[in-house]
């Protein structure tokens, strides 16, 4: 560039006071570019472990045909019933955002409680499966699959009841309106995206 | 492409969809591991049609914070390959006939989509800078106060961008003459008019084509 040029990228006097105003740079609108990006690392972070459960179960020359290997088996009633409490917490997760957009703060608290509580009881169910499960870490490749899979699943749960509470706690305390539920909005989207991550765990590592 | 997580809304849907996709899946294994993977690739198909099928909505228009200065024309020109032109040039001082100019041009630094997104855009900014040098050495000779910076690859994005720091009054597009023109094509001079509140001139090169104002 020439100098010319070099001098006038600088150089755009103008009347503007204070902070310079956010320049963007980007043809991708920067909350769908950070919500991609989010998704990105959240699919490279399950990626990992679900490569590591195909190749223990699928690739591996001596996996067992039988899955899991014999004599062990996963409860997959009780998972069931626990893939069906986290589901129907999408459906509370839901009604709760919907009752603030209606401006209904009874709905927000009773929906907000009703997906802790679901949350929290898919939490203690995942603990009480792995107390009664009959193997563990040391049992096998499967077992390592099987245990990080479930776990890294199961902490981002904990993170998403963590950000469902300080939602709840606000929304008691009189926060959110009609027109600001910002703080209830984007839990909401990460506790369906914890929800969707779970569906593919359970169908892939129970079912399947 | 359409972000399934755009919104709690949108969120919800994909929770519901992501359910009778893994349930069909299931149900269609249990019956046949081969029905299961060919029930899996045509969803999975399916899912990514329509997660990029989806229509992006246009950006909505944006109004322009125009300077307070009366005796200053504050003149946005973006073009590539006909920067350096006659029409141009005059088109510029008929705009600022009896006011100061204050003349900001961009130049986009035109790449390839694959290049794009490999981040390999040395060689379309050194080209643009090229063109832009010349530009601005040949406007100034003719009188105009001008300066100039490289824009993004995308013309209306590299309007965007010059806006949010100069508050121009008008913006000038120039372009290759209908049917030599990928801007032309891609609808972009109607597309500024619609974007920006900044009346929009649009100068073709060819000598004997018209002058759009």
């Amino acid at each position: 560039m020439s100098a010319h040029a070099e001098a006038g990228l600088h150089d755009h006097g103008h009347d503007h006071h204070g902070p310079p105003i956010a320049n963007r740079s980007s043809r991708i609108e920067p909350t769908v570019l950070g919500m991609f990006l989010f998704l990105g690392s959240e699919a490279m972070l399950f990626g990992a472990f679900f490569a590591v459960y195909f190749f223990v179960r699928v690739v591996n020359p001596n996996a067992s045909v039988i899955w899991p290997p014999p004599p062990y088996e996963f409860p997959k009633f009780v998972a069931g019933v626990n893939t069906a409490i986290l589901f129907t917490s999408s459906f509370t997760m839901h009604w709760a955002l919907k009752s603030i957009k209606n401006g209904n703060r009874r709905g927000l608290q009773a929906g907000l409680v009703l997906t802790i509580l679901m949350g929290s009881a898919f939490l203690l169910t995942q603990f009480i499966e792995y107390a009664h499960i009959g193997f563990n870490l040391s049992s096998g490749a499967f077992a390592d699959a099987f245990f990080g899979l479930t776990g890294l699943h199961g902490f981002h749960v904990l993170v998403g009841l963590t950000l469902l509470t300080v939602a709840a706690v606000r929304a008691f305390r009189g926060h959110y309106s009609p027109e600001h539920h910002h703080g209830v909005e984007l839990p909401g989207i990460y506790w369906h995206f914890v929800d969707v991550m779970w569906l593919v765990v359970y169908a892939t590592v129970y079912l399947l | 492409m359409r972000n399934p997580l755009k919104n709690e809304e949108t969120a919800f849907q994909f929770v519901l969809g992501t359910i009778v996709y893994l349930a069909m899946i299931v149900l269609a294994s249990w019956i046949a591991t081969w029905l299961g993977v060919v029930v899996f690739v045509a969803l999975t198909v399916a899912a990514i049609a329509l997660l990029s099928g989806g229509s992006t909505s246009p950006p909505p228009p944006q109004h322009v914070d125009r300077a307070a200065v009366e005796d200053t024309r504050r003149i946005l020109v973006v073009a590539n390959e006909t920067l350096i032109d006659a029409c141009l040039r005059e088109e510029i001082v008929r705009m600022s006939a009896g006011v100061a100019e204050d003349v900001l041009v961009v130049c986009p630094a035109l790449n390839s989509q694959f290049r794009t997104w490999l981040s390999d855009e040395d060689g379309a900014r050194d080209a643009a800078e090229v063109r832009l040098g010349e530009t601005l050495a040949e406007l100034s000779a003719a009188g105009i106060n001008v300066r100039g910076e490289i824009g993004d690859g995308d013309p209306l994005q590299a309007l965007e961008d010059a806006l949010r720091s100069f508050a121009a009054d008008a913006i000038v597009i120039s372009t290759h003459p209908k049917g030599h023109s990928h801007w032309l094509e891609a609808g972009i001079v109607d597309e500024a008019r619609r974007r920006f509140d900044v009346p929009v001139t649009h100068v073709v090169r060819d000598a004997e084509a018209e002058l759009e104002l």
